[in-house]
C-alpha cells in the first residue's frame, strides 16, 4: 500500500491534508476532532491584532441545485485572546504529537509586534508559521494582510523581519488579489521564506438579495467585499499554482497548495502541479471533518494503482505539461465522435455545437428520438459537445493528426502556411 | 348480496379518495427534481405531448423559481395544464419519452413538476393572459369539456367573443364527470374551468343542449361560427342478455355519480365485475373497489399485452386489490328477481390482428360463471350518432368527418372526442386550439 505519509519543510504529518487557517482551526475544540477524524495537520487562525467580527459572517453561490459551489466570509483574524489560543496549541500539540500544528501569524505592522508574537508562538512548540499576507477584507484596511501580499516590497520587508526571530520553519500565504502572484513570491524567498501556500481567498461578491437589494453577506443593511473559496476557485489557485511552480526562483521552495480542494483528486491535481501538500477548508466547513477519510483513502488507492510509492514520486509531475500557448502542436487534430448505442438522444451536443460553435453536429429528425452524428469535416476538435453530454465516453475525441510531425506557431508562421481552415 | 351505498365512513372515504399522486409540498422538493432535468434539445417529452408543451423550458423556469413563468409555458400550449398534469397517462406520453429512461434511470416526474407551476398558478390566480381588444366577433361553441374551454380560451385572447352551451350543469366535460375522484376533485374541476374563464370574454349557459334547448340553425344564424365539442357520450352496449337487469351500470354513469352525487350515495355490489380494460374500466373498477365493494374483478377479452390502458394503471387495480381475467367475454348476465346474480363468460384465445393490428380473440367454446351482483360496463363509449344525423353534419358511425377543422356545414367546426371518437383529454385540448385557429382563419 502507498505510503501517504507527507514531510513538508521537516513538518511531518500522516497524510498531506492540512486543514487551512480559517473558522475550522480557531479553537482547540475544533482542532482535536479534526484531529481525530484523521487530518494530517492544521493551520492554526490566525493570530495577531486585536480584532472584533461581525454578524453575519459567510454567504454562497450555489449551482443548479447545488449548494456552496463557491463561499465567501468577512470573517477576520481570531477574535479570541491571544493567551487562550496559545495555551490551547500547546495542549492540542501534547495531544496528537504526530500531527503537524503550523500557526498562523499577522502582527502589527512593526519589527517588535512580529518578534513579540513569534517568541510567544515558538514557546507553544508549534512546529511552524504562515504568514498571513492575503487576507482580502478588513485588515486590508489596517495595511495588513493583502495589502502585504500585494505590494513585495513590503512583503519583503515583513519576512526579514520574521525570519530574523523565527527558529522553526515559515511558509509565507500569498494572495491572489494580483496580476501575478510571481512578484510576491520571488521577494519572499529572497527574503528568506522556507515555503510558500497558496492561495488566499479572492475578493468577491457573491449575490445581491433580490428583496432587500442589500449584497451578501447582509451585516444591517450593508455588506462588503468577502474572501471567495470552494470549488469554483480551483481553477484560479491551480493556475497561481504553477505560475510559482515554474518560476526559476520560487519553484526552490515546497508550496502548500489551497484554494477548493475538496477531494483526493483535487489533491491530486494541486500536487502535479508542484504542491508538496494542501489545505482544505469550504469543503470541511461544508460536510464536517470526516470528508478527510475518503481524501486519504481514495489517494492511497490512487497512488497504488499507478505504482507511486511515496508523494514525492508525483509531486509535480504536471508542472511541465503547461508550457506557452506558441509551443503548443498545431498538427494536432481530434474529432468528436458520438457512441449511437451510449446516446440518448438529449440534443445538448447539438444545439452547443450549432449555437454557439462550428456546425458540426449533423440531427436527423425522429419521433419522439432524433439521431445526432459529426460532421468530421467541420468538426475543430474543440471538445464542447463531449463537456456538455451527460453520458461518460458517449461522445470520445478521436485523434487525427493534420500531419504526422510536431508544428508550432511560430515554425508554422515561417512556413506561411495558411491561417483559417474553418 | 346486496347492492348497497354508504357502505364506508366519512374517513374511509376521505382516506379512499385522497389524492393518489401527492403534490411536491416544497419549493426545495420541486427544485430537486427540476435540476435534475438536462434541458434536452428538441426534446422527446415536448414531442411526445399532443399540445406539445415546451417542457424542458417550463422545468428550467422552477429551478430559477420563475414559476409565473413555468405556468405561462404550459398553460400557452396547454390551458388545461393543471388538470393534464394529475389526468394524462405520462407513462405513454412525455415521461415515458424522458431521456432518464433511456439510462435506465427514473424519468423526471414532468407531471407533477407541471402541478406544482399550474396548480401554484391557480391558487394565486394570476392572469397570465390578456385579451386582445374585442374584433366584435361572436362564437358558439357546444360542450365545455377540454375541447371546447381550450377552443374558447384561444379565441377570446384574440378577441373574439364565445358563448359555450353545456348540456351539464358544470363544465369540464370528461375531466370533471369521467374521472376517478381520487385523480381530480370536483372542487378542483370547478376551479380550473373558472381560471380558464377568468380571462373574460367567455359565457357558459349551463342545461343546454344541443337538439334539444338549442340547435345548430339557430347557432349559426346567431354567431359568426360555430364549434362541435360534443364528445362522445353513450356507453357502448355489451349486446348480451341480461343487459337491462337492476345492477348493469356503465361506467361512465357510475363515475359521474360518484363525482355528482358524493361517495356515500353511490351504491356498489358486494360482487363486482367489470368489463373492459381501458382507463375508464380502470377507474371505475378501482372507484369500486374504495365505495366499499368486497370483490372486484375486471374482464377482458386479449390478454396484457392488447390492453388500452397503461402498466402504471394496471398496476392501480392489482395494488386495489381487483381481480383480473384475461382472454374473458361476456356471455349473459343472470339475474333474480330482476336483479343481477352472475356473470357468464366465455374464455377466448388469441386469433389473427385484426385493422388496428392487435389481436383478435377467439371462441374457445368453454364457460364459466362468476357470482356478482353488479355488472360494470367500461367497453367504451359511442359517438352521438342521432344527434350528428338530425343536423345533417357528415359523419361516419357518428364520428363527426371533418376537412382540416370544418364540417360540411357552413362555418360549423368540430373536434376533439366527438371527431376522433374518445382520445385523452391532452388529445381535446390540443384539437379545440386547432379548431379555434381555423376559425380565427375563417373568421379574418
Amino acid at each position: 500500500m502507498a505510503d501517504i505519509s507527507s514531510n513538508f519543510l521537516g513538518i511531518k504529518s500522516p497524510n498531506p491534508f492540512w486543514l487551512a487557517s480559517a473558522p475550522p482551526t480557531d479553537k482547540k475544540i475544533n482542532v482535536l476532532r479534526a484531529f481525530e477524524a484523521g487530518w494530517g495537520g492544521v493551520v492554526w487562525k490566525t493570530l495577531g491584532s486585536q480584532v472584533k467580527n461581525v454578524s453575519s459572517r459567510y454567504s454562497a453561490v450555489n449551482y443548479g441545485g447545488h449548494k456552496v459551489m463557491g463561499f465567501n466570509n468577512i470573517e477576520l483574524i481570531s477574535d479570541r485572546p491571544l493567551h487562550i489560543n496559545l495555551k490551547e496549541i500547546e495542549e492540542c500539540i501534547k495531544l496528537f504529537p504526530d500531527r503537524a500544528m503550523v500557526v498562523s501569524l499577522m502582527a502589527d505592522n512593526n519589527r517588535n509586534s512580529w518578534h513579540e508574537l513569534i517568541k510567544k508562538v515558538e514557546d507553544t512548540g508549534a512546529h511552524g508559521f504562515e504568514l498571513n499576507f492575503g487576507c482580502p477584507h478588513g485588515m486590508t484596511e489596517r495595511g495588513m494582510g493583502a495589502a502585504v501580499g500585494q505590494d513585495p516590497e513590503i512583503a519583503k520587508m515583513v519576512v526579514e523581519w520574521v525570519m530574523e526571530k523565527a527558529t522553526i520553519p515559515v511558509i509565507t500565504k500569498l494572495t491572489p488579489n494580483v496580476h501575478s502572484v510571481v512578484p510576491t513570491g520571488k521577494a519572499v524567498v529572497e527574503a528568506g521564506t522556507n515555503g510558500l501556500s497558496l492561495i488566499n481567498t479572492i475578493q468577491s461578491v457573491t449575490g445581491v438579495d433580490l428583496d432587500t437589494l442589500v449584497p451578501n453577506p447582509y451585516v444591517a443593511g450593508k455588506s462588503v467585499f468577502g474572501g471567495y473559496c470552494g470549488p469554483a476557485v480551483k481553477p484560479i489557485a491551480l493556475k497561481f499554482l504553477t505560475t510559482i511552480a515554474q518560476d526559476e526562483t520560487t519553484k526552490k521552495v515546497p508550496i502548500s497548495g489551497i484554494g477548493g480542494v475538496s477531494t483526493w483528486k483535487d489533491a491530486v491535481e494541486f500536487m502535479l502541479l508542484g504542491a508538496s501538500n494542501v489545505q482544505v477548508c469550504t469543503a470541511a466547513m461544508k460536510h464536517g471533518f470526516r470528508i478527510v477519510e475518503d481524501m486519504a483513502e481514495g489517494l492511497s488507492n490512487w497512488m497504488d494503482e499507478k505504482g507511486y510509492k511515496t508523494l514525492n514520486d508525483f509531486i509535480g509531475k504536471s508542472v511541465n505539461n503547461i508550457v506557452h500557448w506558441e509551443d503548443l502542436d498545431i498538427n494536432y487534430h481530434h474529432i468528436a465522435k458520438i457512441n449511437q448505442d451510449k446516446c440518448i438522444h438529449c440534443g445538448l451536443c447539438y444545439i452547443a455545437c450549432e449555437d454557439t460553435s462550428h456546425q458540426s453536429i449533423n440531427l436527423a429528425y425522429g419521433k419522439p428520438y432524433n439521431t445526432y452524428t459529426v460532421k468530421e469535416e467541420e468538426c475543430v476538435g474543440c471538445n464542447l459537445c463531449q463537456l456538455v453530454c451527460p453520458v461518460t465516453d458517449c461522445i470520445t475525441m478521436e485523434e487525427h493528426r493534420v500531419a504526422p510531425e510536431y508544428l508550432n506557431w511560430i515554425e508554422f508562421q515561417k512556413k506561411g502556411l495558411p491561417l483559417n481552415d474553418h | 348480496m346486496a347492492i348497497l351505498a354508504n357502505r364506508l365512513t366519512e374517513e374511509q372515504y376521505r382516506e379512499n379518495f385522497s389524492d393518489i399522486h401527492p403534490p411536491f409540498e416544497t419549493m426545495d422538493a420541486a427544485a430537486v427534481e427540476a435540476n435534475r432535468c438536462l434541458f434536452c434539445y428538441d426534446a422527446p417529452c415536448m414531442k411526445s405531448c399532443p399540445t406539445s408543451i415546451d417542457v424542458p423550458k417550463f422545468i428550467k423556469q422552477i429551478s430559477t423559481q420563475n414559476i409565473k413563468g413555468s405556468a405561462h409555458t404550459i398553460f400557452s400550449s396547454n390551458i388545461m395544464g393543471a388538470g393534464c398534469s394529475k389526468v394524462c397517462p405520462v407513462e405513454k406520453l412525455c415521461e415515458g419519452a424522458c431521456v432518464y429512461n433511456l439510462m435506465d434511470e427514473d424519468p423526471i416526474p414532468i407531471a407533477k413538476l407541471q402541478r406544482y407551476s399550474t396548480e401554484m398558478a391557480m391558487e394565486k390566480k394570476w392572469q397570465l393572459f390578456k385579451r386582445k381588444e374585442s374584433t366584435g366577433k361572436k362564437v358558439a361553441i357546444v360542450g365545455a369539456g377540454p375541447a371546447g374551454l381550450s377552443c374558447a380560451h384561444v379565441l377570446s385572447r384574440e378577441g373574439i367573443d364565445v358563448t359555450i352551451y353545456e348540456k351539464e350543469k358544470l363544465g369540464g366535460g370528461l375531466m370533471t364527470y369521467g374521472i376517478a375522484a381520487y385523480k381530480v376533485t370536483p372542487q378542483f374541476c370547478k376551479d380550473e374551468v373558472d381560471y380558464i374563464l377568468s380571462i373574460g370574454g367567455i359565457s357558459i349557459k349551463y342545461g343546454q343542449e344541443l337538439g334539444k334547448d338549442v340547435t345548430i340553425e339557430s347557432l349559426q344564424k346567431d354567431y359568426d361560427a360555430v364549434y362541435l365539442a360534443i364528445g362522445v357520450g353513450l356507453a357502448r352496449q355489451l349486446e348480451i342478455p341480461g343487459e337491462n337487469l337492476h345492477g348493469v351500470v356503465d361506467a361512465i354513469s357510475f363515475i359521474y355519480d360518484i363525482r355528482d352525487n358524493g361517495f356515500s350515495k353511490v351504491p356498489v355490489g358486494d360482487k363486482v365485475a367489470v368489463i373492459g380494460m381501458g382507463m375508464t374500466a380502470i377507474d371505475a373498477a378501482t372507484q369500486a373497489k374504495r365505495l366499499g365493494a368486497k370483490e372486484v374483478t375486471m374482464l377482458y377479452r386479449r390478454t396484457q399485452e392488447e390492453m388500452p390502458c397503461t402498466e402504471v394503471e394496471l398496476d392501480i387495480a392489482k395494488l386495489d386489490g381487483c381481480n383480473i381475467i384475461w382472454l374473458a367475454a361476456p356471455k349473459e348476465v343472470m339475474g333474480e328477481n330482476g336483479n343481477v346474480k352472475a356473470l357468464v363468460a366465455e374464455k377466448m384465445k388469441l386469433g389473427e390482428p385484426d385493422a388496428s393490428g392487435r389481436r383478435s380473440p377467439v371462441s374457445t367454446g368453454e364457460i364459466f360463471t362468476l357470482d356478482v351482483d353488479m355488472v360494470i360496463k367500461a367497453a367504451g363509449q359511442t359517438p352521438f350518432t342521432q344527434l350528428v344525423d338530425a343536423m345533417s353534419v357528415k359523419n361516419k358511425s357518428g364520428k363527426i368527418q371533418v376537412d382540416g377543422q370544418s364540417t360540411n356545414l357552413k362555418g360549423v367546426f368540430a373536434g376533439g372526442d366527438c371527431v376522433n371518437g374518445g382520445k385523452e383529454v391532452v388529445d381535446a385540448v390540443q384539437a379545440g386550439k386547432d379548431g379555434a385557429k381555423a376559425i380565427i382563419n375563417f373568421l379574418v
